[in-house]
């Protein structure tokens, strides 16, 4: 078992025409069970060719009805994403992963508007992707770094989550799945839906959240952790040197009005019971700790 | 992207928001042709900088007279303005807003911005005018009526009306209150802001008027916005930022010691806050982005070098699908352009590290090699106190 996605998943990529999204399709293939994964591309008006045999699509529902992928990964570029994301949601995916930085605030705005009502799972934009180690990779993020195993990780930014992931992977410890769930102050999933895929995962055992400055999504899931989770959560929370007032890289970095501190995150979530750390050199050894 | 007062007001304008009549100085001689050109004897001289607080720092003076106005230009302009919210050393006035001076019955507050949590635009009305926001929230919520806005609906009518009744405007202005508060929901829609706040807004006996107004704007969403872009001032950016702009590079100036070059914003966040927990203070936020490429790493030194309080520097790159080879190559090529009079450690990790590893040591370049991050916050640390 996994989240989110496994060996049988089927993939189409959104923009896989263009430079970014045909070299980390690549990339993708070439991990895992990623040749039978990844089936379908999508580029309007390129629909009818074939790159490295996979086929290309003018539309997302074209792509599902012709090679029955439900999954799609977005690379199409920021004026240009939040439709991408629209039609993948119209053409009733599964799941749509959004790799895409930089979308106006305004476009994510109406988009997550649309998708309500709607089944489709929506992570990122402004993502690495998801990965089930030795399964299936979908993103941008190193595979060879992970490592099969009971850790669900979650996170708000990239090298972050490679980091800690190649830490549990040098300690010997495994992931079930990773998830990246963007830096952008308006996206899809978010911690807590993470968190409860991972706490009703036979697999998963215990979870890494790793948050950042901006928002109150880490302290909504520590209220919900606290409630509802029954498997450990180890913590860390970037940013406690960060000033206010300052982005700091990722658009949703920022504490505005005094709200979304990193010293306010990690206090709701000790109390909430998450063990948390303040040495992002240290996430891999007290998962170690948690786990003995 | 922020804008000065005058300029959001300018924004405003075009969407029927009432303002006070001023005139823009950028050089003392402008100024009593600008006193000349307003009625009345009351005027307000107003020093224009990016940051608030103004009148509190002594920014802004109400003047009764010519010769009061004219003082007070001549005090402002090109003074060193220090509030709450600029950096310590302050921020150099280059700007003044002159406008007539207005009858004021009442002051009120409205306010939008993205509402992360909702995922909606969110309105908010007070009737404590000028005062802080954060303060009133934090005081007297109940004071605070909020509005979400539905994406495809927009601010209805009656929202907006009962937004005024809400902020005490009196029966005979809620209309014009009210379309006040429309026209602010379709500025912000329109110019992709990220905030819009009018504190205070200004009730007199037959009108309402933005006596304030400040706004900045979606950096994501320049791209479709050139008459935004047109108001960047670049006087109010540090050379830094704007050099950082330039290259590419994601750059924020702290008052530490240690300058900080990591690929990531999550990473480099870490790696600020790890060399805070061996002792020592951050000098810089600094993402190069995932690459890690020659000349953004060139770009990146020269910037961080740039600010004389760095003592050392810690480069932390996690190479991914960019390989540690490649980027070790990046730094090689970079760092011997550059005198480096300060340590370097640099942190390698991820795809090829050893032959990443092997390429700087074999370079000839005076640099101090880690393994962890542990292991390169405690090098970079002892490097500074072995000074």
């Amino acid at each position: 078992m996994s989240i989110l996605i496994n060996e049988n998943t089927r993939v189409m990529t959104q923009g896989m025409t263009g430079k970014t999204g045909l070299f980390h399709t690549r990339n993708c293939v070439q991990y895992a069970n990623g040749k039978q994964a990844f089936v379908a591309g999508v580029t309007p008006g390129k629909g009818g060719q074939q790159i490295d045999g996979i086929e290309i699509f003018n539309t997302v529902a074209e792509a599902k009805q012709r090679t029955g992928a439900t999954v799609s990964v977005i690379y199409v570029p920021p004026p240009f994403a939040a439709a991408a994301i629209d039609e993948a949601v119209k053409a009733e995916l599964d799941l749509v992963i959004c790799i895409t930085e930089g979308i106006p605030v305004k476009d994510m705005v109406a988009t997550r508007h649309k998708m309500k009502g709607s089944k489709t799972i929506l992570v990122g934009p402004n993502c690495p992707g998801v990965i089930t180690p030795d399964e299936i990779k979908i993103g941008i993020m190193p595979g060879y770094i992970h490592k099969k195993g009971s850790i669900g990780v979650v996170s708000r930014s990239g090298t972050l989550t490679y980091e800690v992931v190649d830490q549990l992977t040098k300690l010997g410890i495994g992931q079930s799945s990773c998830v990246g769930i963007g830096g952008d102050p308006v996206n899809g999933t978010k911690h807590l839906d993470v968190v409860r895929w991972f706490n009703e995962d036979p697999q998963t055992e215990a979870i890494v959240m790793c948050g950042e400055i901006g928002g109150t999504d880490e302290e909504d899931c520590g209220r919900w952790i606290v409630q509802h989770c029954n498997k450990p959560v180890v913590a860390f929370i970037a940013g406690v040197s960060a000033p206010p007032g300052k982005r700091m890289g990722h658009a949703g970095a920022i504490v505005a009005g005094g709200k979304g501190t990193a010293a306010e995150k990690i206090s709701v979530l000790r109390e909430c019971g998450v063990s948390v750390t303040d040495n992002p050199a240290g996430i891999g050894e007290l998962v170690k700790k948690v786990l003995n | 992207m922020k804008v000065h007062e005058y300029q959001a007001k300018e924004i405003l304008r075009r969407y029927g928001v009432k303002t006070p009549r001023g005139e823009v100085c950028t050089d003392l001689s402008q100024v009593p042709q600008a006193i000349e050109s307003l009625d009345g004897d009351i005027r307000v001289v107003k020093a224009q900088i990016h940051a608030g607080g103004r009148g509190k720092g002594g920014g802004v003076r109400v003047t009764r007279n010519e010769s009061e106005a004219l003082q007070a230009a001549k005090d402002i302009l090109g003074m060193t303005l220090v509030t709450a919210q600029t950096a310590a050393q302050g921020q150099s006035v280059q700007r003044l807003l002159i406008e007539e001076g207005i009858d004021i019955v009442s002051e009120i507050y409205a306010g939008m911005v993205v509402d992360r949590a909702e995922q909606q635009i969110v309105l908010m009305v007070s009737p404590q005018g000028g005062m802080e926001i954060e303060e009133v929230a934090a005081r007297t919520p109940e004071q605070i009526h909020k509005v979400h806005i539905v994406p495809d609906v927009g601010l209805t009518d009656s929202d907006a009306r009962s937004a005024a009744q809400f902020a005490g405007v009196d029966d005979h202005l809620i209309d014009k209150c009210a379309a006040l508060l429309m026209s602010l929901y379709k500025a912000f829609t329109d110019t992709d802001a990220s905030l819009v706040e009018i504190n205070p807004l200004v009730v007199t006996q037959d009108d309402v008027i933005a006596l304030d107004a400040k706004m900045t704007f979606d950096e994501s969403a320049l791209f479709r916005q050139p008459d935004i872009v047109e108001f960047r001032d670049l006087a109010e950016e540090s050379e830094a930022e704007i050099a950082a702009t330039d290259a590419g590079l994601s750059y924020i100036s702290l008052d530490g010691n240690i300058g900080c070059l990591v690929n990531g914003a999550g990473l480099a966040m870490a790696t600020m806050d790890i060399i805070k927990l061996y002792g020592q203070e951050p000098a810089n936020f600094l993402d190069v982005g995932g690459g890690a490429t020659a000349d953004q790493v060139i770009s990146a030194f020269k910037i961080m070098l740039g600010n004389k309080q760095v003592e050392a520097v810690l480069v932390n790159i996690f190479g991914g699908i960019m390989r540690c080879d490649v980027i070790a190559e990046g730094l090689v090529a970079a760092l011997s352009q550059i005198e480096l009079n300060v340590p370097v450690v640099v942190r390698l990790e991820g795809t090829n590290v050893e032959r990443g590893k092997e390429i700087l040591s074999e370079s000839g370049l005076v640099l101090i090699l880690a393994d962890t991050m542990d292991d390169a916050a405690e090098k970079v640390v002892s490097a500074v106190q072995g000074k």
